[in-house]
């Protein structure tokens, strides 16, 4: 129990995906603008990102690590190694979760689906989903703590993305040099965010 | 781009349009690979790979592309591309893809790639699309060589693992900046970047929305 409190922690706060692997940047920078726009897209990273990264570890698992599909009782199967279609195998299953999702949300739940609604096909391609799954294979987590992985780091992006908006907020109303203005200064932002955050690193519990 | 020419799809991209300056994508593997100037080399060479090639493919069968489907056939060319460099990296160069550890499986989702197979290789000629992958891709090498420069010089004291400044631990007399291998200090010299990039050509700079009007007409108020 203590071991995945501690990956939770580590996931929110000290591995942070946006401000000390820089993951999912694109998006972090673009809809940080409002805050509730960046905590709808927060949220919509927890769902997806606590749901793709434990179900690629099965699909890595079962499927693609050498010797998985030992399972089958085929002979010769144990000697199978198709890790090499890793990425694309990764990258299909985010897609149709997303979709599935998408659809799975449209009917039974509208309303979070409407809040949600622009964000959740934008998720594919960000790269804190497909960061974390690749993150999760190469640490070798075993179902439990990729579960845990999961949704840890999807709190630490959308904590940083919301926190990131809140500043942004605020940071209309001064006055900053004209060729500054907007991207730049968000980036020194971020820039200080991350040196606050790199503040709990050698947290043990 | 009706009037896209050869040489100017080539050279836009590395100044005046920058993918990562002016266009904000691409920037999660820019920061993240940029300590060392010889693994942010190995990272452009592979981007400016898929890039150029992805387009090129992406190109070639625009006219056989269902538009419902776009996005997954262009997906899995781009997934395809990477996995054939991450499998190069991994046989030739194994150090460099421990280095480089997940961010070469994140080319895919780098949206520099993805935005110019949708944005400008399903409405131009593979000519043209190759070139504008390349010059894209270079755009980003040269953020990512620039970047890795600083951060490499001021923060270790060598250039591509030649020491330039003898720091202070080998009997020299720099001290080595150590905030310069951390992330935070990337950002901050992206932000500079964008910065000098900007003042150089006022016309990228951005409108301040919330733009205070002065409370009074100077001629009222006298």
């Amino acid at each position: 129990m203590e071991h995945y409190l501690s990956l939770f922690v580590a996931s929110v706060f000290v591995e942070n995906l946006a401000l000390a692997f820089f993951l999912g940047m694109c998006t972090f920078i673009a809809v940080s603008k409002k805050v509730s726009a960046a905590f709808g897209l927060g949220i919509a990273v927890i769902v997806v990102l606590s749901i793709s990264v434990p179900v690629n570890n099965l699909v890595y698992s079962f499927l693609l690590a050498e010797g998985a599909l030992s399972w089958t009782g085929i002979s010769g199967a144990e000697n199978i190694d198709l890790s090499f279609l890793g990425l694309l195998s990764y990258i299909g299953v985010i897609a149709a979760l997303v979709q599935i999702l998408e659809m799975f949300l449209d009917k039974y739940v509208p309303a979070l689906y409407n809040a949600l609604g622009v964000f959740l096909p934008l998720i594919t391609v960000n790269c804190a989903i497909l960061g974390g799954v690749l993150f999760m294979v190469e640490r070798n987590y075993n179902f439990g703590e990729s579960v845990v992985y999961g949704f840890g780091s999807g709190v630490g992006w959308a904590l940083a993305i919301t926190a990131l908006a809140g500043i942004r907020e605020k940071l209309k109303y001064s006055d900053v040099p004209g060729s500054l203005q907007g991207l730049g200064i968000t980036f020194i932002t971020v820039g200080l965010m991350s040196l606050g955050f790199m503040s709990f690193s050698g947290i043990q519990l | 781009m009706a009037d896209a020419t050869p040489k100017g799809v080539l050279t836009t991209p590395l100044f005046k349009n920058n993918p990562i300056a002016l266009q904000v994508l691409g920037i999660c593997s820019a920061l993240a690979v940029t300590t060392s100037m010889s693994v942010s080399l190995v990272m452009s060479l592979a981007v400016i790979f898929v890039t150029a090639f992805s387009n090129l493919f992406v190109s070639l069968i625009r006219h056989h592309i269902p538009s419902s489907i776009r996005i997954i056939v262009q997906m899995t060319i781009i997934a395809s591309l990477v996995i054939v460099v991450d499998q190069i990296l991994k046989a030739y160069a194994y150090e460099m893809s421990k280095q480089l550890s997940v961010f070469v499986g994140l080319i895919i989702t780098n949206c520099i790639v993805m935005g110019r197979a949708e944005g400008f290789a399903m409405q131009n000629s593979p000519k043209l699309s190759f070139l504008d992958g390349i010059g894209n891709g270079l755009g980003y090498g040269v953020i990512l060589m620039t970047v890795g420069f600083i951060r490499e010089l001021f923060g270790s004291g060598s250039v591509f693992g030649f020491t330039v400044l003898e720091t202070v631990q080998n009997g020299g007399w720099y001290v080595p900046n150590g905030l310069l291998l951390l992330p935070p200090s990337a950002f901050f010299i992206i932000g500079m970047f964008i910065w000098v990039l900007r003042s150089l050509n006022p016309e990228q700079v951005e409108e301040n929305e919330f733009k205070m009007k002065a409370n009074t007409e100077p001629k009222e108020a006298v």
